[in-house]
């Protein structure tokens, strides 16, 4: 998000899932999408097989979609760079780059193009281990394209140099002038449902909502006389220096509203110590989950199935959510809590309604100011609307990019910040089931999901089985620098060498032990997605699956 | 200018319409409101041309041709309701009828399957002996989300399509001929539960098998539907939550609809089912020696308040930090960051955007 708010001003995805399907070529780069995303999966696929889109799949594992694409890159996990720039080198030799796009909308081209110098295909090829030819052929496709669409998702962000791989991707698209039309521009998938929601509202340190940032002048101002208090201006922690900040005593209390950070989070022993030495622990939630268990007061909330409210899309649709039930027992609306706490604080809130709430949010957020529930109706509306007579916008930068010229920025390709050595062997990377989703909290409980993917293995390939001497099943002790946990071997060709794989859902033999917390400067992801790691056989048994004590659905 | 070259007239009922040349007739027809009766026709699959019951008259043409599968042509004049159309569609029906019993009181679709709507539309009734060489009530599918019900079965090829052209899986085939022929799996392994199957049957020969957890008495009851957005990944799924008595039963989808147009995945579909359960937090909790036991509204609310009122006022508000929710809604979220800035006064809020 970071990144494309540099070069284009505006930090979500450009396009629209209708008309991604219309691409001729589509690059589709660190996405596990028919997993992680499977309706868009569902939508990639049937372009290729019914419209003729072209697919390029640049990921380290063989995911679902590459049975349907033309061809499959295989980096090693935080080799992305080398790649993408060695594209943008073989599109600026072979000149199908978009002169007038250039000339016309963009900046920074003359230092880009001088940084691309060395990043011919052969040297991308020595960095990453993939095919020259195969790079070419990757640069003549996205190049030659009239619609060139690129979808990125986790395995672009969560790297020390996550701000960097994104931004070596909207200067692909702008080289190729890929931006503001139909089946093209630069396509962050977001991963919850209402993750693009979340960081649109505020949620994040350093911006009020409608990226309105913390610091500026006008915007303390303005937030200062709509809400009647004055505020700070320091710009607050991430999720991950909350956690540092906890170890050095800084940090006292945590308000948690339905997340599971002891599951979730990187270097997860860390954080468990971190936590224990808070004076107050609140986690307001549905079900108790790791983190509430911790918890010194816990408060029952209402799930999406209890609830009025909106819920943004990846696609920044604001859509309407609907109450369909009652919520159980004592448990309450979760803006209803905080206005309740707040107001015993000294600090009224009566909202009536969560109606009421969004016309405050129309009133202090541009990008919604032309929503309203009653709009929304059936299908929602694509922000930015800025009045109610905007018709939402589907594609991003038509008229020219948000910030008003695109930016070029040379980037230097880097090294992971863990990479292989003689004590930690393996690259371990992570990601998600289909059939489980984030902390298993919800999936978990739904006896059907839960059956159909029970425990986290450590998937391998047969080469790196064969060298440790273990087959499906044996159990492993898998250590990194912060951690181990013991997990099953589970053997797949869908891996190359050298790179294992575990999803992040279970607590039990929780990958995040072991995940390294180093930070991309920027947008401050930890890198998840490279832990050097090294693998060993166990004696013991593996961690149960732990349905135990969790009521099946 | 390309689109004004590509555009003819045709005349349906003898109603002069413009359409362009990759247009059927079925497609023009709708656009227009002329009814023309379909059972296995949808939108967003290629004409399946199973059903019959599209069948229109063309002049110069001898015999009738199916809207769904034929293009327009300049000048074409079509029938779409005469005495021999009605006569075909009535035996068509029938023969339907010969196995799909018409037990529609113990149907969730009464009321709106298009079937039962169009056997009185018709005038067409159940055959008096029963229907023939009846089928299966129940068989294996492949997935246990889902029941199949093989004696409702019409082999209109909705599923098989869907599964093929939107879910890329062909787990389905239509085996069997004339009144043997239904919907059989062939493909088990691929499926992934996804229950495009089950959202496009006419006739609820696949059913959610949640639904089948139901005490019996509550079979019989309309589930209430809201239109809602899914809870789990960014793609932002729109469907019907139903609800019978206080519990989510299933969801449903609208094919002309939302970003998923009638898709959803195995967790859309199906992963509702959390809500019912019997873990859900009812009520607050506060850690009394070391335990988590059971409080009131107030005294957790004071607690909170307290407590984060005295940290605030001895350590600064810098020192208090907040986790909001990317599985809250927009209100929620927005009413967490104002209240970590306005009251809190701290920029402390996050969520987990980057994890």
């Amino acid at each position: 998000m970071a990144g494309l708010a540099a070069t284009l001003g505006s930090g979500a995805m450009t396009n629209s899932v209708e008309d991604l399907s219309e691409a001729e070529v589509m690059l589709v780069i660190g996405s596990n999408n028919t997993e992680t995303h499977p309706v868009i999966g569902m939508r990639l696929r049937n372009a290729a097989r019914y419209r003729g889109a072209k697919i390029i799949v640049v990921d380290p594992r063989r995911t679902g979609l590459v049975d349907d694409s033309v061809l499959w890159l295989s980096p090693p996990p935080g080799y992305d760079i080398a790649i993408v720039n060695a594209m943008a080198h073989v599109i600026l030799e072979e000149g199908l780059h978009n002169e007038d796009y250039i000339e016309e909308k963009t900046e920074g081209f003359e230092e880009f193009k001088k940084a691309l110098v060395p990043y011919t295909p052969e040297y991308a090829e020595e960095l990453t281990g993939v095919p020259a030819k195969d790079i070419l052929k990757a640069a003549r496709l996205y190049g030659s394209a009239n619609k060139a669409a690129i979808l990125y998702c986790m395995g672009i962000t969560q790297h020390s140099k996550g701000t960097d791989n994104v931004k070596s991707l909207s200067n692909l698209a702008l080289l190729c002038g890929q931006m503001g039309k139909r089946g093209s521009g630069v396509n962050p998938l977001r991963g919850q449902n209402n993750v693009q929601g979340a960081c649109d509202m505020g949620g994040l340190p350093n911006v009020f909502t409608g990226y309105q940032k913390v610091g500026l002048p006008e915007v303390q101002g303005k937030f200062e006389k709509h809400w009647g208090v004055e505020l700070s201006d320091k710009v607050g922690l991430t999720v991950v220096e909350m956690s540092n900040q906890m170890m050095e005593g800084n940090v006292k209390a945590l308000y948690v509203m339905g997340e599971n950070p002891l599951v979730t989070d990187p270097d997860l022993t860390h954080v468990e110590e971190a936590f224990e030495k808070l004076d107050l622990l609140v986690v307001q939630d549905i079900f108790l989950t790791e983190t509430a268990r911790a918890a010194d007061v816990v408060l029952p909330a209402t799930s999406f199935a209890e609830k009025d409210g909106t819920f943004s899309n990846t696609e920044r649709r604001v859509q309407l959510v609907r109450k369909a039930l009652d919520p159980p027992g004592s448990a309450r609306l979760d803006w209803e809590i905080l206005a309740d706490i707040s107001t015993r604080m000294g600090y009224e809130m009566s909202y009536s309604s969560g109606q009421d709430v969004f016309e405050e949010i129309r009133e202090v957020t541009p990008q919604y100011a032309g929503i309203t529930y009653k709009r929304l109706g059936r299908e929602g509306l694509q922000w930015p609307c800025p009045d109610e007579k905007h018709p939402g916008t589907p594609i991003l930068h038509t008229k020219g990019v948000t910030r008003g010229s695109a930016l070029f920025v040379p980037i230097e390709f880097r090294p992971p910040a863990e990479v292989p050595d003689a004590e930690y062997p393996f690259v371990l990377t992570t990601g998600r089931d289909y059939y489980q989703y984030h902390s298993a909290t919800m999936t978990g409980r739904v006896k059907l999901l839960r059956d159909a993917c029970p425990e986290s293995y450590l998937e391998m390939s047969p080469e790196d089985a064969d060298k440790l001497g273990v087959s499906d099943m044996s159990v492993v002790k898998v250590s990194s620098r912060r951690g181990h946990v013991i997990a099953r071997i589970k053997i797949t060709p869908n891996l190359s060498a050298g790179i294992v794989f575990k999803k992040f859902h279970f607590y039990e033999g929780a990958v995040n032990r072991l995940t390294n917390p180093v930070l991309d400067p920027t947008s401050k992801i930890p890198e998840l997605k490279v832990t050097a790691v090294r693998i060993e056989k166990h004696d013991g048994p593996a961690p149960e699956p732990e349905s135990q004590g969790m009521c099946l659905m | 200018m390309l689109m004004e070259k590509n555009k003819m007239d045709i005349f349906i009922n003898g109603k002069e319409i413009k359409v362009s040349e990759d247009e059927t007739i079925l497609s023009a027809a709708r656009r227009e409101k002329i009814h023309i009766p379909t059972l296995c026709y949808m939108e967003k699959l290629l004409p399946i041309g199973s059903c019959r019951l599209c069948v229109v008259e063309v002049e110069g043409c001898e015999k009738p041709v199916a809207a769904c599968k034929t293009p327009v042509v300049p000048e074409m004049k079509v029938s779409t309701d005469t005495q021999r159309l009605r006569d075909m569609r009535r035996e068509i029906l029938s023969f339907i009828l010969m196995t799909h019993p018409l037990e529609c009181d113990q149907c969730e679709l009464k009321g709106v399957c298009t079937l039962e709507l169009l056997a009185k539309e018709y005038g067409v009734e159940a055959p008096a002996s029963g229907v023939t060489s009846p089928r299966p009530r129940t068989a294996e599918f492949s997935t246990p989300a889902i029941i199949y019900k093989p004696y409702r079965c019409i082999a209109c090829g909705r599923c098989v399509s869907a599964c093929q052209e939107v879910v890329g899986r062909a787990v389905l085939a239509l085996k069997g001929e004339g009144i043997g022929a239904a919907m059989e799996v062939v493909n088990a392994d691929k499926c992934i539960s996804c229950g495009e199957c089950l959202s496009v049957c006419p006739v609820a020969a696949l059913a959610d098998a949640g639904m089948n957890e139901l005490d019996h008495s509550d079979k019989g009851k309309r589930p209430k539907k809201t239109q809602t957005v899914c809870t789990y990944c960014g793609v932002g799924c729109t469907f019907d939550l139903n609800v019978v008595d206080g519990k989510a039963v299933g969801v449903t989808t609208n094919h002309n609809i939302g970003t998923n147009k009638g898709s959803l995945c195995v967790k859309g579909r199906f992963g509702y089912r959390f809500v019912n359960s019997p873990d859900r937090l009812t009520t607050p909790l506060i850690r009394k020696n070391g335990k988590l036991v059971e409080a009131t509204w107030d005294e957790a609310l004071d607690l909170v308040a307290k407590k984060l009122t005295s940290i605030k006022k001895d350590s600064g508000p810098d020192s208090i930090t907040g986790l909001t929710s990317a599985k809250c809604t927009n209100e929620d979220n927005y009413v967490f960051q104002k209240f970590m800035r306005a009251v809190i006064g701290t920029n402390n809020v996050d969520h987990c955007a980057r994890l």
